[in-house]
């Protein structure tokens, strides 16, 4: 255990150094940004979709039970936006792309890929890890504004023209809930998930076993990895963040 | 003979004096181990400027590691691996970059990248490193795939649409790209049809010949051997060599295999089980005892 983590932190200052060693060429990034980025716009979407719409099922009849059906924006805006919203996005990315970086990277160990590429001069993680650790952390903050908005969509259009919230009442409370720093929080978050998502699934991949079981396990383990680690950081990125807010407005109530 | 094999290297540097300048790589008492496992014991050798050396053996005796050892690859758990005068571990990231340039590796499987086309695979190296302007690249690449045969339009192809000569052929273009004055082949040959394994002895003779590069092919094919190899080298497992004994079993030309009285090496040459048979009957024989007992 503690081998494996001096491993993935000796894997991950590596990829660090190699972003500032030597710039990446577009011809190698631009392929991969779009992989990872493009084509995971859509299922981003229709998750946070779905997400927003069955949180307006679920909160609406407790609400209503108390008299604060009006107030559902607030909650279904906060939830999404702070957490729903950054911890799907991310957990998509790493089921869509971290589990497919783990089996290409995995294949190419056991095909002898990565070692052609040193045999050539190049180093594998300048030339395999740090475009898709790049394309992680920069585009995750779009895909969670997209998972926010759709998700802030869905639950809008249930609430309002499905469950029959007052559309007018439904966006005030959630004008004067949800802040741009509740936005930031989220996608501030997000940073920390991509790179973990991204090193966790490329760290993965390289110490695949031979064999299509080993890549099988590497790509699994890339998935659960990913999400324990989200997790984990979702928790600790949360109380740090409650903290800093409280000592900045130690007025404010907690938003957490 | 060569008289390197199986000396130290107090031994080896007065034996290798004489030809000093001559010698590309040198292994120097090199033995390898992975976690508990030892895959070669005190190798030392030395391979001359446009030499072809064969290195046969059975699997899992430690001539792949041998290949990754020499490139760089891999380091030595003891010992030191020198090309061209200067020791692997000494060098640093650049140094070494700058050396695995000189070398041309024909990887088992090929190991053409996935996601590019053969053109891609092949301007690899050059475009990488910044060594070609791109219409360069492009007359290079078409000059190499000519080299080794393959035919117009397949530059456009990636790898998994092609067959398993094509890709053999397209990871020697790629090897080739750089006009590498060290060729390492790790069992060119596996895994084709005889026609097909013999054009790829021919193209290894042909790059041998034209380019007049030093050449190290790790294969289990005789007709490679007989074919490309001005020496051959034979290593055998550790497992099931006494604790004295040279790993490199024997060293010397394709003409001096064919008559060596080693039984071990005769038994290799001519693909004979023999031992291995008496072997799996006495692990038959000790299993079904072990089972009646259980019973």
């Amino acid at each position: 255990m503690v081998a494996q983590v001096g491993d993935i932190a000796s894997f991950s200052i590596q990829t660090i150094t190699w972003i500032f060693r030597r710039r990446s060429r577009w011809q190698v990034l631009v392929p991969i940004f779009y992989e990872i980025g493009v084509s995971s716009v859509s299922v981003v979407a229709i998750t946070g979709t779905f997400i927003g719409m069955v949180l307006a099922v679920q909160a609406f009849h407790q609400f209503q039970m108390m008299g604060l059906a009006s107030r559902l924006g607030s909650v279904i805006n906060i939830s999404i936006v702070k957490e729903l919203g950054p911890v799907l996005a991310a957990t998509m990315l790493a089921g869509r792309v971290g589990s497919a970086m783990a089996a290409e990277l995995g294949t190419m160990r056991v095909t002898e890929q990565i070692d052609a590429l040193s045999a050539l001069g190049t180093n594998p993680i300048y030339y395999l890890v740090v475009p898709r650790f790049l394309a992680c952390v920069l585009l995750i903050p779009l895909l969670t504004l997209m998972a926010d908005f759709m998700g802030v969509i869905g639950g809008a259009v249930v609430s309002t023209q499905v469950l029959g919230v007052d559309s007018f009442a439904y966006w005030k409370h959630s004008r004067d809930f949800v802040g741009s720093l509740d936005l930031f929080a989220g996608v501030f978050k997000s940073y920390f998930f991509g790179s973990a998502i991204a090193l966790i699934s490329c760290h993965r991949g390289f110490n695949s076993r031979a064999g299509a079981e080993g890549v099988g396990q590497a790509a699994t383990e890339a998935f659960v990895y990913s999400f324990i680690a989200i997790l984990f950081l979702d928790f600790v990125l949360g109380l740090g963040w409650n903290s800093v807010y409280r000592a900045i407005w130690p007025q404010a109530e907690g938003l957490l | 003979m060569s008289v390197s094999a199986g000396l130290t290297s107090d031994q080896l540097g007065v034996a290798t004096r004489g030809d000093r300048d001559d010698t590309l790589i040198e292994l120097r008492n090199v033995s390898m181990k992975f976690r508990h496992q030892s895959v070669l014991r005190d190798i030392s050798l030395s391979i001359h400027r446009g030499q072809t050396v064969c290195i046969i053996g059975e699997s899992g005796c430690g001539k792949t590691v041998m290949l990754k050892l020499i490139i760089g690859l891999l380091q030595p758990s003891q010992g030191s691996v020198w090309f061209d005068g200067d020791n692997l571990a000494n060098m640093g990231g650049k140094e070494l970059v700058a050396l695995r340039l000189r070398f041309g590796f024909l990887f088992q499987m090929a190991a053409l990248f996935d996601s590019l086309t053969v053109f891609d695979n092949v301007a690899f190296g050059p475009r990488e490193h910044h060594l070609m302007e791109e219409p360069e690249i492009k007359r290079m690449v078409a000059e190499r795939l000519t080299e080794v045969g393959l035919p117009e339009g397949i530059e456009l192809k990636k790898p998994a649409e092609l067959s398993g000569g094509q890709r053999k052929r397209g990871g020697l273009a790629r090897a080739l790209a750089l006009n590498p004055e060290a060729m390492l082949y790790d069992e060119p040959t596996t895994g084709l049809d005889p026609i097909m394994s013999d054009v790829i002895n021919e193209l290894i003779l042909q790059t041998q010949h034209a380019k007049k590069t030093t050449g190290v092919v790790v294969t289990h094919d005789m007709k490679t051997v007989t074919k490309v190899a001005d020496r051959v080298i034979m290593l055998y497992p550790i497992s099931r060599l006494r604790p004295d004994e040279s790993q490199i079993l024997f060293d010397g030309t394709p003409e001096e295999l064919e008559s060596c009285r080693d039984p071990r090496v005769g038994q290799f040459v001519r693909g004979e089980a023999g031992e291995r048979l008496r072997e799996m009957a006495t692990v038959r024989h000790n299993r079904t005892e072990q089972d009646e007992d259980d019973e």
